[in-house]
Formats: structure tokens, C-alpha cells, sequence
């Protein structure tokens, strides 16, 4: 049991990990095509592996809803809402419209799918806000210099800034481009570096704390 | 000067285009010219320099023709073969230039299907190009795959653009070279485009990597035999901080994997530091909750929670619920978190992984229930956003150390003294390369270019 939960996962591991490695090193065809006939399979066995994560959705609500939780009317709607848009995509065939005319799926993606999205995006704006209020203050001596480079940012980015303080464009753009692009190159090299370290170690079963199951 | 005025020429009646006007009694140019002139010398030397200066005027003339007939000599040396380090479909044409190469001439790539042809003329034109463009010396080409020196012509023939090389296929090419009208045309060449196995244009990448992999393997092994010293990640040491705050406050800990899936190292990066938290919540016995975004993410995520609880020897706690499927859909997984986040209140919010554009609507949301939040991303992009609403946030690679950092074991931590010898590796050749492209510029040289090449991203 061990040898299929622990040493089985590792030599696949070992395997692909050192095939594809090496996939990127080989121009040919046959390791392009072998490299989408992988992609396809992770595909499909993620589409599998939804039916895990709804199983999961339902369980979880219905134990809410079962045990009268806080906030179990929420899981309520999540369910009339799940099985609804489950039984209207399948009355239309999965379609948002036939001959022009808008089925009842397609309504419920249009008109509540996508304006609730569009809520949760907006957010975004007056959060921006309230975060940048938070930091720009300037308690510390960073903070500071955060709150000055960002004003120079902001005002070298809008038309009337530019207008207002003719320097801020140039200044900003300098801030953006050396500055700001150095200290985000130097992130990405550490992070490349982290990334193939642990690749490494995953593909050599070093790092063998994701399959679970203890270090026997 | 004159005895008489010139006119006198020109107003005579004698015709001087007879010619048997001199022996019908009327006297040849030469003699009434030596009969007007005083010096008779003097007008033998104005037509010597008149002719002489009008041959200057003509001289351009004569020039461009010769330089006509010296470029439009067929290119020399052509050679066509399989373009070396692809995946087929494509043919490279080399050439000797032409002894002076200037834009007002033009070279035609020419190609035609079969190995023989009956009239290069009849050939299709697939280029064109000035004849001072496209040397081997501009090409992509590293130095361990450069087929001839950097004085010759090159060109790629590719498959689109009124093109369609078939692997397998002969086709004959050759090199026309073009000047006002005129065209003359190298002997074709025969080639067959193929696939290759190995990309040596990429085989510095694989040796760097080989060479960074060396280091990983040679740090781990001393990290075996002593101890390597580890600097302080604030992030890190805060998590038993926020346990602990969560235990005395008897609420629940959050913890998110990010946005991406098990295929993505930042996500595996943050199922291993849940590891080590879910660790320490059964520890304290904490509550702990982990909403995904993705089915295969949770079910690694159980099988790692359940571990952890094992370890900790508390199976007991462990719920199978605690790592739970919300949506993929970003903004409805987000909605949802936020929901927990309001309702449950957390008093720690962790937040590993990949982040898009919910990472400040999450992290805002938690800093509003007053949660202690700990972020470790390695999205350049949405750092900001957890510096600026997180408590402490685990910037880049540090979320790869945190499994170092946590455990302390020999591996984890060799692995990270790995990183850092790679980090120098990469400062020392930043340095010398910035050093040895500014002479190289300076000095119009292509010996930098020796060591330059082998850090270059070739694709």
C-alpha cells in the first residue's frame, strides 16, 4: 500500500517531471504533440475533478442547511441557485440563445452572472481607495517616500496632472521604468530561481510534504 | 589672342562638313583655326582641356555602368540547408556578399518545389531586401550555431507568407541580385527542410540550469553536515503569533492556495506551508478553513491537513470539511471568502499563492474584520496590494523559503543556500555583462559577445 501511495506517485513524478524538462529542449513535432496530448489530459482530468469539488460544494451546504448554522439561508439560495442554472442550461442545451432569441440560460448569465461579476470588480475602486488612504499616510519615514512617489506616479499618469506639474510625466515615467522595473526584475530572478529550486526538489522527491502521507 | 572675331566661323559659307570641300579649293577647321589664332599651339590646348573636362562630366556615367556589371555578377557561394535547432518547415540561404554591397541594389530569394529547375528565372520570388541587409551577424544565432562567419548574407525561409515548406520535401533556392531592371541568378541549390531533435541553440540554458541544479544538490549536502544560518522572515515568525491570537480568541484560521493549480509551483509552494500551519492549528486545536478554487488543489489539500493532524497527534480534529470547493469563477470565489470572511471573522487570514485581481478585494475585506494577515505571492503585480493591507507579506521567492524556513530540515534549507548562490551567480554576471556589452559598443567588438551569448535567452 505504501509503494502505491508513496514510491508509485514519486517515480511518475521523477518521470514526467524529467520528459518535460527535457520537452523544452526538442524542438520536433512529436514533442509538441506530446506536450498538448498532456495538456488535453490535464484538461479532462480536471473536468473529473469537478465533480470532487461540486460533491464538495453540496456536502458542505447541506450540513448549513441540515444543522440550522448561522447564514444558512445563504446556502439555501446557493443551492436554488446551483440547481436552477443547472436545470435551464440543460432545457437549452447549454446555448444563451437560439434563432436570435435568448433562452432562459442565457438570461440568467446575462443578467445575473454577469452584472453581480461586474459588481464585485467594481469594488475594487473603492477599495483602492480606502488601501491607499491606509498606507499613504505618512507615519514613517517610508511611508513617506511611498506617499511622494505615488503622488508623482498619479499625477504623471493623468492628462491634468501632466498639466498641472509639467515635470510629474517624465518623473513618473522614470520612477515606473528604472525604479520600478529594477526592484520588479529582482523579484521575478529570485522568484525564477525559488521555482525551479522547488521543481528540483519535487521532481527528485525531496519535497514530498504535497503528496501527503508522511515522510515514510 | 584672336586676329578676328569668332563670328567669322560661324558666319562663313563654306561648308566645312564636306569633305571634299578641302580639295575643292576651301581650307580644312584645323588650318583656318591656326589662321585665326595667333599661337596656333593655344587652341590645340583648349580643345585638349575642353575634351578633357567633359570627359570628367561623363565619368559618373561610365563609373555606374562598371559598378552595374560588378554587382550584377551572380552571389557567390550560395548554400541552402535545413535550418539547424527547428521544428521543420524552414530552409536557410547563405551567401558571399558582393564586393561593394550598397541599398540601391537588391537581392531575390528565389525557391520552387522539386530538386531540379529548368528556369531559375521562373522561380518565385518569396524576398527581397537591400543588398547591405540580412548578414549572418544580425541573426539570432549564438555563437556554438553560427554556420559561417558574420560577413556573410543570411536568410530564413519560413513557412506563411506565400510559403509552405513541407518537412521531407526537396525544393530548389537560390539568390538573384537585382539593379535597375537587371537581374542575374545564382545556380539554384537543392535542400529538404526536417525537424530536429535538439535545440542547440538552447543548450546554455540547459547547462545554466544543470550548473543551478549542481548548486542545489552541493548546498543541500552541506546543509547535511552543518548548519546553514537562515536570516529572519518576519511573515514567517508572525504565524504561531496569529495561531496563538486565533486559539485565545477561539475563532478560525483562513488560509487560501491562490488562484492557480497544482501545476503551478507557487501554488504547491503555499499546500506545503499549509503543512506546516495546519500543523500547528491541530497544536493549538484551531479551527481551520481552506476554501479552493480548484477540485485537484483541495483534494491534495485534505490529504496534506490530514497528515498534519496525524503528525500533530490530534486525528481527532481533523475535519474533512475543513478544506472546502467554492467556485472557479474569481469574482463568485472571491464574494464567497469575503462572505466567510464577515460572517466567521477569522482571526488570521493567510494568503499564499498566486493572486489576481481579488487580492485586494480579499485582503481589504480581512483588514476590515481586524484579522492578522500574512500574504505570500509571488505576483509582482498584486504585491502592492498585500503590503499595503496585510500585516506581513512574504514578497517573491520568500514564499518558496517559507517551507525552509518552517521546517529547518537539511533539504528545505541547503535547497534555499541553492537560491542564494544562484542569486550571486546572477548579480556577478549582470555586472560583468553590463561591463563587457558597454565595451563591446564602445569598441565596435564582437568578442564580448562570447561570453554575452551564453546568458542570452535563444530561442
Amino acid at each position: 500500500m505504501i509503494f502505491l501511495r508513496r514510491q508509485v506517485p514519486l517515480l511518475i513524478t521523477l518521470i514526467t517531471g524529467l520528459v518535460f524538462a527535457g520537452q523544452y529542449y526538442v524542438p520536433h513535432p512529436a514533442s509538441e504533440q506530446m506536450l498538448t496530448s498532456v495538456t488535453k489530459w490535464l484538461q479532462i482530468i480536471g473536468g473529473f475533478a469537478l465533480v470532487l469539488g461540486v460533491s464538495s460544494l453540496f456536502h458542505v451546504h447541506a450540513v448549513k442547511i441540515r444543522r440550522k448554522e448561522a447564514g444558512w439561508g445563504y446556502s439555501f439560495v446557493l443551492y436554488v441557485g446551483m440547481l436552477g442554472t443547472i436545470a435551464v442550461g440543460l432545457w437549452g442545451n447549454g446555448k444563451e440563445a437560439v434563432d436570435g432569441a435568448m433562452t432562459a440560460f442565457g438570461w440568467v448569465y446575462n443578467f445575473m452572472m454577469v452584472p453581480l461579476q461586474s459588481t464585485m470588480f467594481a469594488i475594487l475602486a473603492f477599495f483602492i481607495a480606502s488601501a491607499a488612504y491606509r498606507s499613504f499616510r505618512a507615519r514613517s519615514r517610508e511611508a513617506a517616500v511611498l506617499l511622494i512617489a505615488a503622488v508623482i506616479v498619479m499625477m504623471g499618469r493623468v492628462p491634468l496632472g501632466e498639466y498641472l506639474i509639467p515635470l510629474s510625466g517624465d518623473l513618473s515615467q522614470w520612477i515606473l521604468n528604472v525604479l520600478n522595473a529594477s526592484v520588479r526584475r529582482a523579484i521575478l530572478i529570485g522568484v525564477s530561481l525559488g521555482t525551479v529550486a522547488l521543481s528540483i526538489k519535487i521532481i527528485f522527491g525531496m519535497e514530498r510534504s504535497y503528496l501527503g502521507g508522511g515522510k515514510e | 589672342m584672336l586676329k578676328t572675331s569668332a563670328s567669322f566661323v560661324l558666319s562663313s559659307s563654306k561648308s566645312s562638313t564636306c569633305p571634299g570641300g578641302y580639295a575643292s579649293g576651301f581650307d580644312s577647321p584645323a588650318v583656318l583655326l591656326d589662321s585665326r589664332f595667333e599661337h596656333p599651339a593655344l587652341w590645340k590646348a583648349l580643345v585638349l582641356l575642353l575634351v578633357t573636362v567633359l570627359s570628367q562630366s561623363w565619368s559618373p556615367v561610365f563609373a555606374q555602368t562598371d559598378e552595374t556589371k560588378k554587382i550584377l555578377s551572380p552571389p557567390q557561394d550560395v548554400r541552402v540547408f535545413d535550418t539547424p535547432s527547428d521544428g521543420g518547415g524552414s530552409l536557410t540561404v547563405l551567401w558571399s556578399p558582393a564586393s561593394d554591397e550598397s541599398a540601391t541594389s537588391k537581392y531575390q530569394v528565389l525557391l520552387s518545389d522539386g530538386a531540379t529547375v529548368s528556369d531559375p528565372a521562373s522561380m518565385k520570388v518569396v524576398a527581397e531586401f537591400p543588398a547591405n541587409q540580412r548578414y549572418v551577424r544580425e541573426s539570432k544565432w549564438p555563437w556554438w550555431t553560427k554556420p559561417t562567419t558574420g560577413d556573410q548574407h543570411q536568410f530564413t525561409l519560413k513557412n506563411g507568407k506565400g510559403v509552405e515548406l513541407k518537412n521531407g520535401n526537396a525544393y530548389s533556392i537560390t539568390v538573384a541580385a537585382v539593379l535597375n531592371g537587371d537581374r542575374v541568378i545564382a545556380t539554384p541549390v537543392q535542400a529538404t527542410p526536417e525537424p530536429n531533435w535538439i535545440n542547440w541553440n538552447q543548450m546554455n540554458n540547459l547547462l545554466l540550469a544543470l550548473l543551478f541544479g549542481g548548486i542545489v544538490f552541493y548546498a543541500i549536502s552541506t546543509a547535511r553536515k552543518r548548519e546553514i544560518f537562515l536570516r529572519r522572515i518576519p511573515g514567517l515568525d508572525a504565524v504561531d503569533e496569529a495561531i496563538g491570537r486565533a486559539t485565545e480568541l477561539g475563532k478560525p484560521i483562513l488560509y487560501m492556495t491562490g488562484a492557480h493549480d497544482m501545476s503551478d509551483p507557487s501554488t504547491i509552494a503555499a499546500a506545503v506551508i499549509l503543512g506546516r500551519v495546519a500543523k500547528r492549528t491541530a497544536a493549538y486545536e484551531t479551527d481551520l478553513l481552506v476554501p479552493h478554487r480548484e477540485p485537484i488543489t483541495m483534494a491534495v489539500c485534505q490529504e496534506i491537513t490530514k497528515q498534519a493532524y496525524l503528525e500533530a497527534g490530534k486525528p481527532d480534529l481533523y475535519k474533512e470539511d475543513s478544506n472546502f470547493f467554492i467556485t472557479s469563477d474569481q469574482f463568485s470565489y472571491t464574494a464567497a471568502v469575503d462572505g466567510i470572511m464577515l460572517r466567521k471573522k477569522p482571526a488570521a487570514n493567510f494568503y499564499m499563492g498566486h493572486y489576481f485581481a481579488e487580492a485586494l478585494l480579499l485582503t481589504e475585506t480581512g483588514a476590515s474584520t481586524g484579522a492578522i494577515q500574512i500574504a505570500g505571492t509571488d505576483a509582482d503585480h498584486q504585491l502592492p496590494f498585500f503590503v499595503t493591507t496585510c500585516d506581513y507579506t512574504l514578497i517573491g521567492e520568500e514564499l518558496y523559503a517559507a517551507s525552509a524556513y518552517l521546517s529547518r530540515e537539511p533539504v528545505q534549507v541547503g535547497t534555499l543556500r541553492g537560491q542564494d548562490i544562484g542569486k550571486a551567480l546572477i548579480l556577478g554576471v549582470i555586472g560583468v555583462g553590463t561591463i563587457l556589452a558597454t565595451l563591446g559598443v564602445m569598441f565596435d567588438a564582437q568578442w564580448p559577445k562570447l561570453f554575452l551569448d551564453i546568458f542570452r535567452d535563444v530561442k
